[in-house]
């Protein structure tokens, strides 16, 4: 008779692992992780080349293209880490079994998290390293503020994940296309490209509001000031906190919602 | 401190269970108590709520009133004392497809907290007549594989209580007889409480003491094989299934 239950670390490991077995064996899932990230990388990197050609501004800032699009992927990335990895347990009808074990959701959510790092590093890292043999550029230069701005990105990533994984709790697999679309929305506002300073002083107020955008416009100070804006990381991470409490509060809101309803044996059906 | 598991107190008590959905009673006022050691069975027809008692024993599901206490642990409140101690099969949930048998083996032993994983896992995939495609993916197996993979997913961490939705649904006379007989064996050695809920009359005839007859969200009866044949006159208890489930009308028709 067994008569311990196990850590939470064992627990989170075991979950971890499932998804570790799956993508160890199909190179076409770990190609996928790093096909979008590269494929933009190049594109980014081609047109740096092309408006250096014609511009003093990108002469001097080589690379701030190159950057923005790979922070960018680590959101992306770390919300689909996220989303992907639940969306697995959807899939194979096998939130069942998790949710009768003696799994608890705070570890289910750690597992998620923990598998959004592996996903954002397998995919991000490769077309960094790319970056510096096609375009002699090293997003690592940046040094320890690259650190930060990943963090912030990557924690952005699971709030909004967490949030999704939420509504497909509730709704199903038909809110499925949510995991891909949801992130996008940010995007116009985080000033991924462009300074917040393009936009009226309305929207300004509003992009201000994530922390994506004080990411990006931190990412800025560095590669064309040379500076790191402790300010805007302040406050990029005091409101991080609050969308992953948000992440994590509709997460368990729907998790009893589904209990409530008998909606995890339904899941995948 | 909390207090320790009583493997004393009923393997399962459930008193008083109601669950509602919206204007639904899918659950209405369910009461039984299965003692340790013994192996009862839940039946009704589909739609009975068998299911959904089994969700909300497993607490997966929060009933509207009533309470389910496990191994005298409130299962409500304290599901996550009790969870390592119980175990769960059933046809309608899966295992991931990739994975291959022992993949998957490992990973529910890893969250059961197993000891000696691989080990258990090739006890058990002897016992259960799964070696042969442990390095297989579970998704590529026969429905009889794949429930003999199950029922091992289901042993892994030797459960005090073991909930069987359905056990041998979709299986051939000789690979449902084989777990029959497994399921009796282990019952006999360890002395695991099992709930069952099936279709195959035979097969709670074979394996139950205690049978318990769902209608319309309700039991309406209960007792042992013998008892409910006696009572109702009957011979097996496939007729007296459909005493039961049959409205007075459609019994007469």
């Amino acid at each position: 008779m067994i008569d311990h239950p196990g850590s939470s670390a064992t627990r989170i490991g075991a979950i971890v692992m499932r998804h570790v077995y799956i993508l160890r064996r199909s190179w076409p899932r770990l190609l996928e992780l790093a096909y979008w990230p590269t494929l933009q990388m190049i594109m980014w990197g081609f047109m740096t080349l092309y408006l250096a050609q014609h511009s003093d501004f990108f002469v001097r800032t080589a690379g701030m293209l190159i950057a923005a699009v790979l922070l960018w992927d680590v959101l992306f990335r770390g919300q689909l880490g996220v989303t992907i990895s639940f969306l697995e347990e959807m899939w194979s009808r096998n939130l069942g079994h998790i949710f009768v074990s003696p799994l608890r959701p705070i570890e289910f959510v750690a597992s998620l998290t923990v598998m959004s790092i592996l996903r954002t590093v397998i995919g991000v890292v490769p077309a960094a390293i790319l970056a510096i043999f096609l375009y002699d550029y090293s997003i690592f230069a940046m040094g320890l503020p690259l650190l930060a701005f990943f963090t912030n990105l990557l924690v952005m990533g699971w709030a909004i994940g967490l949030m999704i994984c939420g509504i497909l709790l509730r709704w199903g697999q038909g809110a499925e296309s949510m995991a891909w679309l949801v992130v996008f929305l940010v995007a116009p506002f985080s000033g991924i490209y462009y300074p917040l300073s393009v936009f009226p002083e309305w929207l300004q107020m509003i992009a201000w509001l994530l922390p994506s955008a004080h990411v990006f416009e931190g990412m800025r100070a560095v590669l064309i000031d040379g500076a790191f804006r402790w300010d805007l990381f302040g406050i990029a991470a005091g409101l991080n906190v609050i969308y992953l409490g948000l992440g994590a509060l509709v997460f368990f809101h729907y998790f009893r919602v589904a209990r409530e309803r008998g909606l995890i044996l339904q899941q995948g059906e | 401190m909390s207090r320790p598991i009583d493997r004393n107190a009923p393997g399962i008590d459930v008193h008083n269970l109601v669950k509602r959905y919206g204007d639904v009673l899918a659950v209405d006022g369910v009461s039984f108590s299965i003692m340790p050691g013994t192996t009862a069975a839940l039946l009704g027809a589909n739609g009975a709520g068998k299911t959904t008692t089994i969700a909300i024993i497993l607490g997966l599901l929060v009933p509207s009133s009533g309470t389910v206490s496990v191994l005298g642990v409130d299962i409500l409140a304290n599901r996550y004392r009790v969870l390592p101690r119980m175990n769960f099969a059933s046809p309608y949930v899966d295992l991931p497809r990739r994975l291959t048998v022992r993949e998957n083996l490992d990973v529910y032993a890893r969250l059961y907290g197993v000891p000696r994983r691989r080990e258990r896992i090739e006890e058990l995939s002897e016992e259960l007549e799964v070696a042969e495609f442990l390095s297989r993916a579970t998704g590529s197996l026969s429905a009889g594989q794949r429930t003999r993979v199950a029922l091992a997913k289901a042993l892994l961490n030797e459960p005090d209580v073991l909930l069987l939705d359905e056990p041998t649904a979709s299986l051939d006379p000789d690979t449902g007889d084989r777990i029959r007989t497994y399921i009796e064996q282990y019952q006999a050695e360890r002395s695991t409480t099992i709930l069952l809920a099936s279709h195959n009359m035979a097969e709670v005839e074979r394996l139950c003491r205690h049978v318990m007859m769902m209608r319309s969200g309700r039991v309406v009866d209960a007792g042992s094989p013998d008892d409910l044949l006696t009572r109702y006159g009957r011979e097996d208890l496939e007729q007296v299934f459909l005493d039961v489930v049959r409205t007075p009308d459609e019994a007469a028709a």
